[in-house]
């Protein structure tokens, strides 16, 4: 039964691609041989293009309401039942708004910047184990695939940036830029840590990796000292890849007022808030695969909830998380910005991958907590003290334009 | 020869031909872009997963970037006035077609070209990892070695000068 | 340590998040159309015409004297004086506005038609849902709804109103007992024909 239950999208699928052969069948059509395989490719995308933006849609709610409570307001709270229509009436409103673009726009870049976007948010999910068995394409590069995909929305970025010919859309998109060639880096480097202890690129192989008991704590990368430091690193380079706050300073609507997507309105400015929410729920969906033991349960008692609703439950608390720092932290300026990356996290980073290979060959037992964890821990607080620490920075002085 | 790999093909050229003859610089370094990405499609289209992603994760995601920044930062997004062919056309015509023939003739009589396409080796990341480890293990060092030196080089020219 | 502060900060607004679902004093906001936060006593939005009585017309306190008018910064006052008099309060003949109209969006809010006044007629209202679909009538008040009864003025502003109506108690008293003082001189008019000044 908790098979069954486990399995249910899978076979639902299996069933359906037998129900059509045996509909052609029985009406004696011979379908070419590329077909079949193109139904079965369907089937598998259908769900992510359903499930996600759903997900979407109540996220901006959640995060709207969770503020709002956060900042001690009830947040939205008149379309539907509690506010939970909001989405609906957002979306109508983007829908039927007028799509403007400025006269001196580069009319055709400005158009495929958010298609761009948006395009390379979705392709990101074909690679996610969202449960068991239950992956669109299992490639044997599939974290390659991953940041390779999401590396060309950087692209995109400065696409609608510069196309739009406004000053602080150019700003904004120079600003994303700079942020994320500097936090890819320390991204890419603690999902290496994962790599060089599980030995493979695959995210499957990865969360099978994670899916053994060792006592009271599952194997999840999270509770060794290495996977703790890269999934905080991850995290924050994350959230700085989503241009979230603290790091939004891309879209810093105090500044330059929404960034690189100031020249959009209408369904392509919802575009952008799209592609922004999907490329966040990829990323924790990577976070959970790479630290976060996938789709596994966290205690063999509980594995008779289904794979799928343990991956979405980590993912809620991952979106919460995300959502959580939003509410809390300010933004950071810009050489704060670039001192964290250089300066703290990739030398965090490098030292991690060292704690991680320290990990691998100690081999089990108490010693490599030990070395590994003093490794990370005493790397933390050197690296943390100069550059952190407040420091006597004087009586302040200003600088005036001549 | 095939359909997917002509549709690819034809992507690459066209591409390339639009960032030499785009009179609008960023234009031009779109085109690269998209260039580098058909690039990628026909290494993921032989197989070649690895190259192919990474073609995608340090051409388009890295080297695109960098090429319009430069771009942005060096002049003006204005495309210029007057004719954007350069004076001496024709002897880099001249070179491009005796590099693009050395090249071709290569090409063709390489050991790569004579080997039968039906025999497919499946190659997987790890693989490759060991490959890079092993056999190639120095010619990796060397490269590494040489970005080594150009970042701290890079570093030390940007590095700001101490006022005296 | 680096990221205490985080920790310190991501706990108070947990804190907060927690606290608005536990206890209804953590949400300071008030769900505006179904409820209002009460208003605190000094609050003013728009000037109103104060009148007594019964009828808001007749009882106006304004006399049509156009100081107001003269002193308003942004001009916001419109006053036609009466070709007639009428008795006002104090039962003196006095004129009054044939027309007095204020334009709310041009209005600033600033009440020195208030300071102004010496006849205690002109005050601010604390209505603010004055939202009309039409931009420039709609906000163009005249006399008929800018009139409101001294009733009204006593409830929103309780102590402004008692110090106005000690003053006019004050204005009234001296105004009859100048009319006794006449009319006690018209007894003895033989004698004297001039007047008794009002003071």
């Amino acid at each position: 039964m908790t098979d069954s239950l486990d399995q249910i999208f899978v076979t639902l699928k299996h069933w359906l691609l037998s129900g059509l052969d045996d509909l052609l069948k029985w009406l004696e059509v011979a379908p070419p041989g590329w077909s079949m395989p193109l139904v079965s490719i369907v089937l598998s995308l259908a769900p992510i293009l359903m499930v996600f933006p759903a997900l979407f849609a109540i996220t901006t709610v959640l995060e709207r309401k969770g503020l709002g409570r956060i900042q001690n307001r009830y947040g939205p709270n008149r379309v539907g039942p509690f506010g939970f229509l909001q989405f609906a009436a957002d979306g109508i409103k983007a829908l039927i708004k007028e799509d403007l673009v400025p006269r001196a726009a580069d009319k055709v870049v400005h158009f495929i910047a958010p298609v761009i976007l948006v395009i390379t948010a979705f392709t990101v999910y074909a690679v996610l184990p969202f449960g068991r068995n239950m992956v669109a394409a299992d490639l044997d590069a599939g974290l390659l695939f991953f940041f390779a995909v999401g590396a060309a929305s950087e692209l995109a970025v400065f696409m609608a940036g510069w196309s739009s010919r406004n000053k602080y859309a150019l700003l904004g998109a120079m600003r994303a830029i700079a942020q994320m060639v500097s936090y890819e880096i320390p991204l890419i480097l603690s999902s290496v840590a994962v790599v060089m202890i599980t030995g493979t690129l695959s995210l499957t192989k990865i969360v099978e990796a994670q899916s053994t008991h060792a006592g009271l704590l599952p194997d999840w990368f999270v509770f060794t000292p290495w996977g703790f430091m890269g999934f905080t690193l991850f995290m924050i380079a994350a959230n700085a890849e989503l241009n979230r706050s603290p790091f939004d300073l891309p879209e810093g609507e105090s500044e330059i007022i929404a960034g690189y997507f100031i020249e959009y309105s209408g369904f392509k400015f919802a575009l952008f808030f799209l592609s922004e929410y999907l490329s966040m729920f990829a990323l924790s969906g990577l976070g959970i695969t790479l630290f976060l033991g996938g789709w596994n349960a966290p205690f063999a008692a509980l594995d008779f909830i289904p794979s799928w609703a343990w991956f979405f439950a980590k993912l809620l608390a991952l979106i919460f998380l995300f959502i959580w720092t939003r509410g809390t932290l300010p933004r950071l300026r810009q050489d704060q910005l670039m001192n964290l990356a250089w300066k703290f996290m990739i030398p965090m980073v490098l030292v991690n991958l060292v704690a991680a290979a320290l990990w691998h060959f100690t081999g089990p037992g108490w010693m490599r907590w030990l070395t590994s964890g003093a490794l990370v821990v005493g790397a933390y607080m050197l690296l943390g003290k100069p550059q952190f620490e407040s420091k006597d920075i004087g009586k302040r002085t200003y600088r005036f334009a001549d | 020869m095939n359909l997917p790999f002509a549709i690819i093909a034809a992507v690459i050229v066209a591409a390339a031909t639009a960032a030499m003859t785009l009179r609008n610089l960023v234009h031009s370094s779109l085109a690269v872009a998209v260039a580098f990405g058909g690039l990628a499609l026909a290494y993921l289209y032989l197989d070649a997963q690895f190259v192919g992603l990474t073609q995608i994760l340090v051409y388009v995601g890295a080297v695109a970037i960098l090429i319009v920044f430069a771009v942005l930062l060096t002049r003006g997004g204005e495309p210029p006035e007057k004719c954007i062919f350069s004076a001496t056309w024709f002897w880099g015509l001249l070179i491009t077609v005796a590099v693009f023939a050395t090249l071709a003739w290569c090409v063709m009589h390489s050991f790569a070209s004579r080997r039968d396409p039906s025999d497919k080796v499946e190659v997987t990341v790890k693989q490759i990892g060991d490959a890079l480890m092993t056999k190639f293990v120095l010619p990796l060092e060397v490269i590494g070695l040489l970005l080594t030196a150009a970042l701290i080089g890079a570093v030390i020219i940007a590095m700001r000068e101490e006022k005296k | 340590m680096l990221g205490t502060g985080i920790i310190k900060g991501m706990a108070e607004t947990a804190r907060n998040f927690l606290g608005s679902y536990v206890s209804r004093e953590h949400l300071t906001t008030v769900q505006y159309p179904e409820e209002r936060s009460p208003q605190i006593e000094n609050a003013r939005q728009f000037p109103f015409l104060v009148f007594d009585g019964d009828d808001p017309i007749k009882g106006l306190r304004c006399v049509a004297c156009q100081i107001c008018e003269k002193e308003c910064p942004p001009k916001c006052i419109y006053i036609v004086k009466s070709k007639d008099k009428r008795v006002d309060y104090k039962g003196q003949s006095q004129f009054y506005p044939a027309r007095f109209d204020i334009d709310l969006s041009v209005c600033m809010s600033c009440q020195i038609c208030v300071e102004v006044c010496p006849f205690e007629s002109i005050k601010m209202d604390t209505a603010y849902e004055l939202s009309t679909t039409d931009r420039f009538g709609g906000l163009m008040a005249d006399k008929h709804q800018l009139a409101k009864s001294n009733e009204h003025y006593r409830h929103i502003h309780p102590t402004d109103a008692a110090l106005s109506d000690a003053a006019l108690a004050v204005e009234v008293a001296k105004a009859k007992a100048v009319a006794e003082a006449k009319a006690k001189a018209a007894i003895t008019t033989t004698v004297s024909p001039q007047p008794v000044a009002a003071t």
